[in-house]
Parts: C-alpha cells; structure tokens; sequence
C-alpha cells in the first residue's frame, strides 16, 4: 500500500476549495436547521441554484466575475423566496418532503435538454472561470508545501474562498448574538410566543432562510469555481453530506459546520484513498478497489445514523439544544 | 378559622362598569374590546357563538366556564390566533378582523398561554428582553452592526432587570428558563408579557398548576397591572381567586355567554351553579362524603 | 384502629428521576394500609407524580424499594402490576381517543377479557351515565367525563390499589367536586386509593391520611384532618385563600 499517497490525498483534502464550499453549504444549513429549526432537505438545490447563477451569468450573459457573484446571490435568494413562500407554514416533516423535491426539480431542469444551450444539460458547463482567473493576484509559480502545493491558479482560488467563507462566518456569528438571532432562536422553540410578543414570525423564517440559502449558493458557486458544473455534482445525496458534516461539527454552532466540513471532508479522502489500496492488497477479500472505494459512502450512512443517535448534538454543540429524541 | 395570613390589601374593587342591568352581553361604559356575532366551528362543533360582549377599560374581568365552553378558543381569537367564521371585533375602537396575531400584539394587546411558553432554550433575561417592542437590532440589517442598537440594548436590560425584580426572579436571571419551576415559568411569561408595554393584559389560566402558596404573589402581580392601567382579561377555575380580585366575570358555556356581573352577583346565578361552580362551593367534602362529622353550628 | 390493618404498599427510601445524574425523589417514604385513602400534595416539581410513577414501574428507581403486599416490586413493568391487582390514571392522554366509551373500559381488561362482564357492572354501578353512553367515541366527551372513563378504565380489573395521578386537573369546579366524590366512593368501595393532587385542599378533606412531598422527600405526614389545619402546611402549601 502506498501510504505515502494516501497521506497526501488526505491532507490536501484540509486544504481543498471543494472543503470550503462545503463548509459555506454547512453554514448556510446551521442557519436553517440549527437556528431556526427548518428541515431543509434541499440543501444541494441551493447549491446547485449558487453555482448555476455564476456559470449562466458568465457564459450566456457576459458578466464580470464580480458581478456573476451577485447574480448567483441573487438566484439563491430568489429560489429562497419561491420556496418559502408555499413552505414556510407547513409542518416540519412536510417541508422536509417538499425541500427534497425542489432540489430534485432544479436537478432536473438542469439536466433538461430543453435548454441545453444556457444549462450544458449533461454535459454541464466549463471555462467560466477566465474572468475570474483574470483578475488574480497571484503571478505563476508554485505557491505553498510538501501536500499542499498549488498553482497560481488554483492557489487563487483556494485564497478567495477562505476569505469568503470568514466573511459569511463573521456575519453569522454577528446575526446570531444579536437581537435578530434571539428573535430566531426563540421561533425554533416556540412560534406562537413569539408571535404574541409582537413579531412577525413569517417574515423573520424567510430572512433566515435567504440569509442561509445566499450561503448555500456561494458555496455551491466555489464549489464548482476550480473545475466545471454539473447536474450529477447536485444529487440528493450531497444534500445527505452536508448533513452529515453539519450533524458532526454540532448544527446550532457557527464553527460547528466548518468544523464538521473539514473533518468530513478528510474522512473521505481517507477513506477513499485507503480502501481501495486496502483492496488492492488483498485485505477487504473480494472487493475490488473500484467497490472498495463506493464502501466510503457507506460508511458515511452508518456515521450519520450513528451521530444522530449518540451524539446529535455534535462535536461543538451544546446538548441542550439539540436533540431529537422527543421525550 | 384556621391560622391563615392575609393578603397585604383587600383590593379596591371596580364598580359602575356596566350601562343597565347585567346581563350577557351587557354595554359598559368604557369599553377596551368590543365583538360582536363572533362564531367559530371545529366540525359540526360548535365553539363559540358570542352575539356581544365588552370588556371593560382599566378593570379585570374574568373568564370562567366549564371546560369546552370556548374560553380558550375565543382568547384565540380576539387575539389574531384563529379565524373566526363570522363576526367583527375591535380594539380601542380598532377593527381587529383579518389582523394576525403579531400585529395585534403589536397593538398592546398581549396574551399568555395555558401550557406556558417560557422559552427554555432562552435565559430568563432573554425571555425578558425578547419581549421588548421596537428594537432596531432585531432588524436583519441593521443587526449585523452591534453599535447600531447596543444603546437600546442597554436600557432594554435596565427595564428587564427592573420588572425582574418586581417578580423576584432577578437571581434567575442568566438562568436557562427550562430549569425554572413552573410557577417560576408563569411568573416569567407574566413578567416577559409586561415588556410589550400593553394596555390589554389576556391570561390564558395563570393559575393552572401553580402552587396555592405561590399564587397569592400572582395575584398580588395581577392587581399591580390594574393599578398601572392596564386592563386585564383572565381565564381561570379558581373560584377564589376570581372571587378576590376581579371586578367583573363572563361566565362562558358550550360557545355562548351565559352570565356576566360582578363576582358576588354571578356566583349565586342558578344557571351558573348548575353549569360550573357545583353546589358544594363553599362546603367541606369531607362532610358531603360523610367521612368527617363536625360539631354542631361549625361548617 | 388503622394501625393494625396490612400495609399494602409501602415506598421505602426511594431515589428516583428521568434524565441522568438528576434525581427527582430523594428518598421518599410512604405507606399505605388496607381500605385507606391517602393523599399526595406538594409544590410543582416535588415528585408527586414521579412518585406515582415509580410505584407502577413507569419511572427509573435508583435507590429504595416498593413492596405490594410484602412481596418487592420495584422495577416490575405495569403489566405484571396490573396483574398483581394495580390500577393507574394517569394526569394526561388517560383515553383512547379514537374508541369507545365501551372499547376503552374493554382495554381495561386486555389481559383478562372475560372479566368484562364483571368489571363493567362495577363501573357502571359507581359511574351511572358511563352506562348509556357506551357507544360514544370518547375523544368527543369533555375533561370531566374523559376523567371518568379514564377512572372506569382502571377499575375494570377491580384492583384492590388504584393510584391517581390528578384527577381533578383542568376541571371546573363542579366536575372536580364530582371527580373527588367518585374517588371517595371508590374507596369507600374497598379499593386502597393513592391519590396525587394539586388541588390541596380538597384532597385533603377527604383523604384518611396525607403526604406533603417537597424536593423529593416526604416532608409532612398527617391525618388528611390535621394537615388541613396545620398552619405550617396551609403557609407553604395551601395558601390563605379560600375557604
């Protein structure tokens, strides 16, 4: 076995844009899950509404990269809007139901050929990064060491995303303790009292879950910013991963889900780098590296069972706050 | 007569508040809620069915009936938490159909709950401070930039510390509100209610599993409203406790008002005997069971 | 006297709670002999209902014992209770909504379906208007009656110990005064009655013997008759209110 390449993958995973769109994805859920208690189980849509935003405006509309970022803000805000609309007043398990079809309907009319000229349909979209490539600071070379090495270009990117993702973490952490964090985190608890004090508890959900979903989409734009998008990258079961990161990290925290995004994220490269040697050795019997490979995410299933269970309020969290046993 | 202290004051009843003689749906002088045909079925069910009734201003009325006879349903919905089938009501002279539950709160108009809504999750000085109206902090916007609202902040806290300490609950204060006793709880919402600055004070049972022992400092807080300004609207089963400081009681049955008077007047009202208070009101059910025999000439 | 009847339950030094690491009891004595009606009151949070709950299994124990007749039963699940002749209501969700008066009291007697006959002419002997009304699906009945079906229920096994969790809760004052009369006459029935109450003071009047439990502990222990005057009890517990 080469551990010597397992190492590297695992460690580059520390230090991957595709970890730090993550974990902006994870905290932009914290927002509704673990603040205001929504069951948003279409995380991915956002993510997918987010990356989307940033391709088409490049490609089909010309925009600047600045001014891609906005449009893709804008989009998630907008897909916030529309599906909080009709959901907002639903029960907790019938928005999770509803959240779930909304990403799949994204999903789908990406995927659609009917516009296969804006959308790439299955064939996704490429190259809308050169404007954004453009304006880096960075001139060529090798930047970084040992795992983590970078090129200009990929360097830049990674750079960005940091500084993003402690932007989107100190606003959150600003929204939180403040008086519209304490509006919020009373409406988890209990609507009605806070509605007989005087709030509007409607508009107050659909802040967070604009607030939360812009996250989500920015996210979902750094996530496909270094390479290219895709209908496959926004399946359901990256809506399952980002749970299962936030779950980790502990849900009603800020630096619960960038905790649980890093931790998830090198478990995979792990994970996905030592089984399949494993197999290849000849450990794991029949199994093909290829198989060995998909059993990473079974193991990230059983996590989340596991989590959810033990320990629901994850690494950071506070138990008080979270459980879903109800007595 | 057993050893038993008595209330700091005899309270200082309300009188004249009514325009003729009391009856359901009798006109007062000043009222502070007036509704009119207020109907509103579950089902086939018919929940309340009030032709007219007012409250009112600046006295406490109280609610009683028995269970089902739509108290509850009808605080619902003069406050904004349910829709009525027919009917119109208004709030100081304020239409209040169609208005949703925060608005009316908005209005001064603030209710508790009978299950009590103290947010556990909360401090007790959270819960206080949430209920003030108006702060520019809880604006999306403007709270990302803490010195935009941490003045109001500041005496937001000196008016919670204040009220807190009226209920003796300031040690509390950074306290979860989950580990608070439930009369503890009451209090609470009770005093976080008073934050709202509300000139209608609507309590949903604030008696309900308190201990008798607490609920003297309750009463003595209900009447402090009174004394404040505010008018207070309650419903309890208490019997003696509505007797001790209300001023005037609508007695509710299956949907309608039934009665309305001071408390005196109403609890000798036959219908209302036979519907809600028992005839054994004031006797011994130690002598009804004839466990105990008492001397004679004593109750 | 009283003295030389059998102890039927006794609760001896019970620790007992929910969460972990948090005690709700905190070594709480009780007795309770053939044919008596014994009262439990106290503040909210005292246990009273944990108490209760402990003596049918429905609580952890951590510490102490209950015995039924002398024989231990601590840890013993509700349905061997039952078997043993024990009753419980519950405070809360006490019927089956979506049933019968009639389903309800035949739930009652799961485990001994052919005691029907029996147990329902001794409920409808103590609740008369249970008897025309067997059809009625019971989520359409009041507090009040929902409590009397409830009390029907338990009493379908004819338990020799009925414990009670509230029954007078959220009534209005006539249908408590009801509540606590039919307690009485079920007693008075021979039935060894346990009876949690927030309503004090009539659980008091008509109680042989009384508990006052606070923070976990039996406190104060009397003749039903001398806790009512104690003036001790009436400045912690009972209030000054009222007759």
């Amino acid at each position: 076995m080469d551990i010597n390449s397992i190492f590297i993958n695992t460690a580059q995973a520390l230090f991957s844009p595709v970890t730090i769109a993550f974990a902006m994805a994870a905290l932009g859920l914290a927002i509704h899950f673990g603040f205001v208690g929504l069951l948003n189980f279409g995380i991915a849509g956002f993510m997918a509404v987010g990356a989307y935003g940033y391709a088409i405006s490049t490609l089909t509309f010309g925009f600047p990269w600045w001014a891609a970022f906005l449009a893709s803000m804008a989009a998630s805000a907008l897909f916030a809007v529309l599906l909080g609309i009709p959901t907002l007043q639903l029960r907790g398990d019938y928005l999770a139901i509803v959240t779930i079809a909304a990403a799949e309907i994204v999903r789908l009319l990406l995927l659609s050929t009917t516009w296969i000229k804006t959308t790439g349909s299955a064939d996704g979209l490429v190259a809308y990064a050169n404007d954004f490539r453009s304006i880096n600071p960075f001139p060529d070379g090798t930047y970084g060491f040992g795992p983590w090495s970078y090129t200009a270009n990929q360097f830049w990117v990674l750079i960005f995303a940091l500084v993003v993702l402690a932007l989107a973490a100190l606003l959150l952490w600003r929204l939180v303790r403040s008086p519209w964090g304490r509006v919020i985190k009373g409406i988890r608890e209990d609507e009605d009292a806070v509605r007989a004090l005087g709030k509007n508890v409607f508009a107050y959900k659909m802040q967070a879950l604009v607030v939360g979903g812009i996250v989500a989409g920015l996210g979902g734009a750094l996530y496909v910013l270094p390479s290219s998008a895709n209908p496959m990258l926004f399946a359901t079961s990256l809506t399952f991963f980002v749970w299962t990161a936030l779950l980790l990290g502990g849900a009603a925290t800020v630096f619960g889900p960038l905790l649980g995004a890093v931790i998830f994220w090198v478990l995979q490269a792990f994970l996905g780098s030592l089984l399949p040697a494993m197999a290849d050795a000849g450990l794991l019997g029949a199994l093909s590296s290829a198989q060995a490979g998909a059993l990473r995410f079974v193991l990230v299933g059983i996590l989340l069972v596991v989590i959810v269970i033990v320990r629901p309020q994850g690494i950071v969290g506070d138990k008080r706050e979270l459980t879903f046993v109800r007595k | 007569m057993s050893g038993s202290k008595p209330l700091k004051k005899a309270p200082q009843k309300s009188t004249g508040l009514h325009v003729g003689d009391a009856s359901p749906g009798v006109k007062k002088v000043d009222p502070i809620l007036v509704a009119d045909h207020v109907s509103r079925k579950f089902g086939g069910l018919v929940a309340v069915d009030v032709e007219h009734v007012e409250i009112p201003r600046g006295a406490i009325t109280a609610l009683i009936g028995p269970n089902g006879a739509g108290k509850t349903t009808l605080f619902n919905l003069l406050t904004g938490f349910d829709k009525p089938d027919t009917g119109t009501w208004s709030f100081s002279g304020k239409d209040l159909a169609g208005v949703p539950a925060h608005k009316v709160a908005k209005m001064g108009q603030v209710r508790t709950f009978q299950l009590t809504k103290a947010l556990g999750l909360l401090t007790v000085l959270e819960n206080m401070k949430l209920g003030a109206k108006d702060q520019t902090g809880e604006s999306l916007f403007q709270s990302i930039f803490p010195f935009l609202w941490k003045k109001q902040e500041e005496e937001i806290e000196e008016r919670a510390l204040e009220i807190l300490e009226r209920f003796k609950l300031l040690k509390l204060k950074d306290d979860f509100a989950a580990s608070l006793s439930g009369g503890q709880r009451k209090l609470l919402e009770m005093a976080r209610a008073l934050m709202t600055k509300p000139t209608l004070v609507m309590l949903d049972e604030p008696m309900a599993g308190v201990n008798p022992a607490l609920t003297e400092s309750l009463l003595e807080h209900i009447l402090d409203l009174k004394t404040e300004g505010m008018t207070v609207l309650f419903v309890e089963h208490d019997m003696h406790m509505v007797r001790h400081i209300a001023d005037w009681v609508i007695v509710m049955a299956e949907g309608r008002i039934i009665a309305e008077g001071p408390p005196e007047d109403v609890m000798k009202d036959e219908a209302v005997v036979d519907a809600y208070l028992g005839s054994h009101q004031d006797v011994d059910l130690g002598v009804v069971t004839g466990r105990i025999t008492l001397p004679k000439g004593e109750k | 006297m009283t003295d030389e009847k059998n102890v039927v339950v006794n609760v001896d030094n019970l620790v007992a709670g929910y969460l972990p690491g948090v005690n709700i009891l905190n070594g709480c004595n009780l007795i309770a002999r053939e044919g008596e009606l014994i009262g439990i009151i106290g503040p909210n949070g005292a246990g009273k209902s944990t108490l209760l709950k402990a003596i049918f299994g429905q609580s952890k124990v951590r510490e102490g014992a209950v015995f039924l007749n002398g024989e231990n039963i601590t840890g013993l699940k509700a349905d061997k209770l039952v078997e043993r002749g024990v009753g419980y209501v519950p405070q809360n969700n006490n019927v089956f909504p979506s049933l019968t008066i009639e389903e309800n009291l035949q739930m009652g007697v799961y485990q001994k379906p052919d005691k029907y006959d029996e147990g329902l002419e001794l409920v409808t002997s103590l609740f008369s208007e249970l008897g025309s009304r067997l059809k009625q699906r019971a989520g359409s009945l009041s507090g009040g009656e929902r409590q009397m079906v409830a009390m029907g229920r338990a009493l379908m096994m004819n338990p020799s110990v009925l414990l009670l969790d509230e029954p007078s809760a959220g009534l209005s004052p006539v249908r408590q005064d009801e509540a606590f009369l039919r307690v009485s006459d079920i007693n008075k029935a021979g039935v060894t009655t346990i009876m949690v109450e927030q309503n004090a003071r009539r659980c008091l009047q008509i109680c042989d013997r009384g508990y006052v439990l606070d923070q976990g502990k039996d406190a104060v222990t009397g003749s039903g008759r001398d806790l009512l005057n104690d003036p001790k009890v009436i400045e912690l517990y009972l209030g000054s209110l009222g007759a």
